[in-house]
């Protein structure tokens, strides 16, 4: 509410309830979705170490054997599992959502949002396995 | 002797103290109350000076909101029995100015309201012959906005809200969209230049709890997802196909 108004004599005294700084703590929802948030930060650093092995291919072999040798070591390996989950929980809670910003119709038939779900789900799961397989067998 | 239950009730009375105060009541247990009559018990019987706001006492009016345990319901609809044994919290809506004790400020949101333009644009006002033809189907797809009580319940909920109260909430750009997806209304791009400004749509982050406190499931996170997901489109046709920016 803009403090603004003009002053009326006799106007209300209005309270007014500051929010505390840990307002996301008060609520498990609130936690959930500040999770859900911050678990981008996941995501952007697969892409930034995506981006390394690619500057690392274009340095040559020695370069990439150093990256990949860098990657193997016990930190890199747990900091990678977090990412890993992270991204999972990122990726899980943004495709519950989906059916928020998106109505399919077919006729007079509204697509179920559980279905919806469930087919961006399949859809990850399977561009998933492609991509798996791609680099296991070429 | 009947069983009772306790009632933690945090009062503000600007004339009396700056600061807001629990003060407890002891009400009759009763397995039909709901919220809304164990408060009318309270002025009735203990204590005159207590003031809240209700009506219809049937979830119609939308203007009994207040925080019960912490969360933003409509106390005409929520049972003592569920809260049993107690003790219950009591509070004003969250994120609202409190005039006195559970009563709160909403003239933000009927100026928000106004300013999305809730009512039927048409571009060509010659009103028809009798009235505006609607098929059942057309009639659905807006239907769920159209429930919209304006209990204020999504506000309370919502924390983009309480941080940046300039932000024009869920329930107004609900009923934005409602009139956006009626098939007799042609203003659509009027209201979206209003929805998409700086403190419209584009404020949300998709907390999601406005649809899950709403009583009338409205779902006004998908409205504004939605509306998102349309203007952003239409942006875009903008720059592709400019001979439709009439
Ligand atoms: S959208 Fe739902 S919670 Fe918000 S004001 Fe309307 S009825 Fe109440
Ligand atoms: S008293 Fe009208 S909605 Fe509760």
């Amino acid at each position: 509410m803009p403090d603004n108004h003009e002053y009326i004599k006799y106007h209300p005294r209005w309270h007014r309830t500051p929010i505390p700084v840990f307002w996301w703590i008060q609520k498990w929802v609130y936690i959930k979705f500040i999770l859900r948030e911050l678990t981008s930060i996941a995501v952007m650093s697969f892409a930034l170490v995506l981006l390394f092995h690619v500057r690392a291919l274009i340095q040559g072999p020695q370069a990439y054997s150093d990256l990949t040798e860098l990657l193997s070591t016990p930190i890199s390996l747990i900091l990678h599992s977090i990412a890993l989950i992270s991204l999972l929980y990122h990726s899980i809670t943004w495709f519950s959502l989906a059916p928020k910003a998106l109505t399919v119709r077919i006729g007079k038939w509204r697509i179920p949002d559980q279905l919806i779900i469930g087919m961006n789900m399949l859809a990850w799961i399977f561009i998933s396995f492609v991509i798996g397989w791609l680099m296991v067998t070429m | 002797m009947n069983e009772q239950i306790t009632l933690e009730v945090l009062r503000y009375r600007p004339e009396e103290s700056s600061k807001q105060i629990y003060q407890s009541y002891d009400v009759p247990f009763k397995k039909e109350w709901v919220i809304l009559d164990a408060l009318n018990y309270i002025k009735d019987e203990l204590d005159g000076t207590l003031s809240y706001r209700w009506s219809c006492r049937m979830g119609v009016c939308g203007s009994c909101g207040m925080m019960v345990n912490g969360e933003p319901v409509l106390s005409c609809a929520s049972f003592l029995e569920t809260f049993h044994p107690g003790p219950i919290r009591i509070e004003p809506l969250e994120n609202f100015p409190v005039v006195r004790d559970l009563v709160s400020e909403m003239s933000d949101f009927m100026e928000k309201l106004e300013r999305v333009q809730p009512w039927l644009i048409r571009k060509d006002e010659d009103p028809p012959e009798g009235e505006y033809l609607q098929t059942p189907s057309q009639l659905m797809d807006y239907k769920n906005y159209s429930m919209c009580i304006n209990c204020m319940l999504c506000y309370s909920a919502c924390p983009v809200y309480g941080l940046e109260p300039s932000f024009l909430g869920p329930a107004a750009i609900a009923l934005g969209q409602r009139y956006n997806l009626d098939s007799r209304d042609q203003g659509e791009k009027i209201r979206n230049a209003v929805l998409s400004e700086d403190d419209g749509i584009w404020q949300c982050t998709l907390v999601g709890e406005c649809s899950a406190v709403c009583p009338k499931d409205v779902d006004p996170a998908a409205a504004i997802q939605r509306l998102k997901v349309s203007t952003t489109v239409d942006f875009f046709k903008s720059f592709l196909m400019p001979w439709q920016n009439r």
